[in-house]
């Protein structure tokens, strides 16, 4: 019983984390049909950015609950404004390319920004550990919980119910919606597809962003910790099937809680179950849990 | 003579005495291949204080002020210009990386490694380039235990002797023990340490030990969540890990926020790295090593003492292993320069390097395994302790080389499986 509690709330804490990285990687793709190899960089600034903010905060002596807001605020606003620099600077001259082009493109975006990091932070590591104890811990069947992890699953529930209700009941997510189903007709519409990528590609860079300043705490943050999560992003979006936040949703619920239970029961597989249940769904569904196949236009 | 006349001729001496002064230069250099991680996970906890060490070091031998009874200036009288190259990239990248330093740089020996793979893939490249290099930090015993090779030396001890010792370490210390489990990264260094602290234990205490969960999480995973869970619902009298770098932060940070640490006796083979930047998250009583008798195990010496408070002054950070690593490496090729005599050739050199014995930072360096070509060093744990703050420790002990380390000859894992033969353990 113990086991199957500690299994349920590792992988939904897991699963947490894993949304929240891949609902921006997801989204980008969704709306501009780039599978952003970048998004990784953008973790790593959230983390690099929120971790040194936060180190800084607290050798002022400041109030340590304002520490949360320092670590998401700084995190957001690195994440935004690489991600504008990027998408005005360069992306928006490549938009309508092949999509494998843009894989390359976002592939050197990627190593670019692994330099610019080193080059701004260096290489040792920042810690922003702080924020992980002060919210301390709870006992659940024997078994004690950080109470921070907990929050992750708030802060993924909250980020899932707002791109569920942006997309879904708002305007400008109906019109998101239309560029989604078809660029073209939607430009003929009059709708300025430009402005709604801008918009999708921030939206997608402070996701990754506030991912990577929501794992700074619980770890050092160190050169290349970005290339490290985007390989698992990737499972996740392609488990759920490419472009649909429900399904990175869904996707990040089964590795989540795949590998949890590979870890307490088989711990051998933990790394071959997650792309093991990768292999499975596209062997029966090559284009992902919930996306629609459709057509190639030739 | 028209001026214009003069000018081709003028020309021609320059380029003459350019060449003759860079030459001129050449000589007097001992060019020196440094590789070590300069960029990816490794870098900060690493491949940076390596370097840092090897900067700090070669100042001191070209200066000539490294302490007694080193002297002289220079490696073989020449002044060292080390030459920096990134051990990012893996093994087929770094044979590459080592010819180029070779052939194009014209280096006259090499100081590197930090990886395992990389440590198994130079050796025979050094061979068939007949160069001298000095292996500084991977763990891998397969290196000499499966090779046998005339250029290649390693300056410290394998990661056999982190868990050998640990594994005796717990077996004296730790009262009624009857069962571990285990947290170790996915690839040889964390199997290859499970496997000879565990294998070790059961031999101590003939089979007597219970194995509750063995955990293997992905290297530089970073979210250990249901690994720490899973130590926590099969519970154990100890809990190993030979993580490193991040990785051990991680663990550190992720286990200490869950009680983990507070809860259950942990041995962290490789976590002095760990002390500096999170030493209050370590609850008192944890074990910790540090690859050797390094950091602040290190016993006390002119040697040390210098490089610790230099170190300290010039990067604002005390030496953690990698960097007493580095530093024994490149004090070991000097001294074997030294030892060789002027002029010496490289094939001298090598005759001198072989069996030697020296003080480095972190005390005596015996070159008495791998036919010479290997360094064996004793071992040293403690648990930490607090007294004002100040991090400590108590109940320490040091395992001497011949106790920790196979003898010559040995296969580690047949070795721990015959029972450890000739382990001179008093």
């Amino acid at each position: 019983m113990t086991q199957l509690l500690a299994i349920i709330i590792d992988g939904v804490v897991y699963a947490s984390w894993l949304f929240i990285i891949a609902a921006g990687l997801t989204l980008i793709y969704g709306v501009m049909r780039i599978l952003n190899m970048a998004h990784g960089s953008f973790y790593a600034i959230g983390a690099y950015a929120g971790a040194g903010m936060v180190g800084w905060y607290f050798s002022t002596g400041s109030v340590p609950w304002l520490s949360f807001a320092v670590l998401i605020g700084a995190a957001l606003i690195a994440g935004l404004f690489i991600g504008l620099l990027i998408e005005r600077g360069l992306l928006r001259f490549m938009y309508g390319r092949n999509e494998v082009v843009m894989i390359l493109v976002t592939y050197a975006i990627l190593l670019i920004l692994e330099d610019a990091i080193k080059l701004i932070w260096g290489v040792e590591p920042y810690f922003a550990y702080q924020p992980y104890s002060l919210l301390g811990r709870t006992k659940l069947a024997g078994l004690s919980f950080a109470n921070y992890d907990f929050m992750l699953i708030v802060v993924s529930t909250l980020i899932g119910l707002a791109l569920w209700y942006g997309l879904n009941r708002t305007r400008n997510g109906k019109l998101l919606r239309v560029v989604i189903h078809d660029r073209e007709i939607a430009q003929a519409l009059g709708i300025n597809v430009s402005r709604i990528f801008t918009i999708t590609f921030l939206i997608g860079a402070g996701l990754g962003a506030l991912a990577g300043a929501l794992t700074a705490p619980g770890l050092s943050v160190v050169p290349g910790i970005g290339i490290e999560v985007i390989v698992l992003a990737f499972a996740v979006v392609v488990i759920g099937g490419l472009g649909s936040v429900s399904g990175a949703l869904v996707g990040a619920l089964i590795v989540g809680l795949a590998r949890a239970a590979a870890v307490h029961l088989y711990p051998e597989v933990e790394l071959f179950v997650i792309y093991a249940v990768m292999g499975l769904v596209l062997a029966i569904r090559p284009q992902g849990l919930f996306a629609v196949a459709s057509a190639r236009k030739i | 003579m028209r001026l214009d006349s003069l000018k081709p001729l003028s020309l021609a001496c320059a380029v003459a005495a350019g060449t003759l002064v860079t030459s001129v230069q050449a000589a007097e250099e001992y060019k020196l291949g440094l590789v070590t991680f300069l960029s990816g996970a490794a870098s900060g906890p690493f491949g940076i204080p390596a370097k840092n060490a090897a900067d700090l070091v070669i100042d001191a031998i070209n200066d000539g002020t490294l302490p007694a009874p080193i002297s002289g200036k220079g490696i073989d009288g020449r002044q060292i210009k080390p030459i920096y190259v990134d051990e990012a990239g893996g093994a087929t990248k770094q044979t590459a990386e080592y010819r180029n330093l070779v052939d194009r740089e014209g280096v006259d020996s090499i100081v590197g490694y930090i990886s395992s793979g990389d440590c198994l893939a130079i050796p025979p490249v050094a061979e068939e380039l007949k160069t001298l290099t000095v292996l500084f930090d991977c763990g891998t015993p397969r290196v000499f235990e499966e090779g046998d090779y005339k250029y290649v030396f390693r300056s410290h001890s394998t990661a056999s002797m982190d868990n050998i010792a640990a594994a005796r370490y717990i077996n004296e210390t730790v009262d009624s023990l009857k069962s571990i489990s285990g947290i170790n990264q996915n690839y040889s260094w964390g199997h290859d340490s499970w496997r000879d602290f565990t294998e070790t234990l059961k031999v101590l205490r003939s089979g007597d030990i219970e194995i509750t969960t063995e955990q293997f999480p992905k290297l530089f995973a970073g979210q250990y969540g249901a690994e720490i869970s899973a130590l926590m619902v099969k519970p154990a009298d100890v809990v190993h890990t030979s993580f490193w770098g991040g990785d051990t932060d991680a663990l550190v940070l992720q286990a200490a926020a869950r009680g983990l640490l507070e809860d259950n006796q942990m041995i962290f083979t490789a976590g002095e790295t760990a002390l500096n930047s999170l030493g209050e998250h370590l609850p008192d009583g944890v074990i910790i090593g540090a690859r050797g008798p390094f950091g602040p195990f290190a016993p006390e010496s002119e040697l040390n003492t210098w490089f610790q408070s230099e170190f300290t002054k010039r990067f604002g950070t005390p030496p953690t292993y990698p960097a007493y690593h580095m530093a024994q490496a490149v004090i070991g090729l000097k001294l074997a320069y030294d030892k060789a005599g002027a002029d010496a050739t490289t094939e001298q050199v090598i005759d001198a390097f072989e069996y030697m014995e020296f003080e480095g930072p972190g005390g005596k360096v015996s070159m008495n395994r791998g036919k010479g070509h290997q360094a064996a060093t004793e071992m040293v744990y403690g648990r930490l302790t607090r007294s004002n703050g100040e991090i400590g420790f108590t109940d320490v002990r040091r395992y001497a080389a011949d106790c920790v380390n196979p003898p010559e000859g040995a296969i580690t894992e047949e070795w721990i499986k015959a029972g450890m033969p000739g382990a001179k353990c008093d």
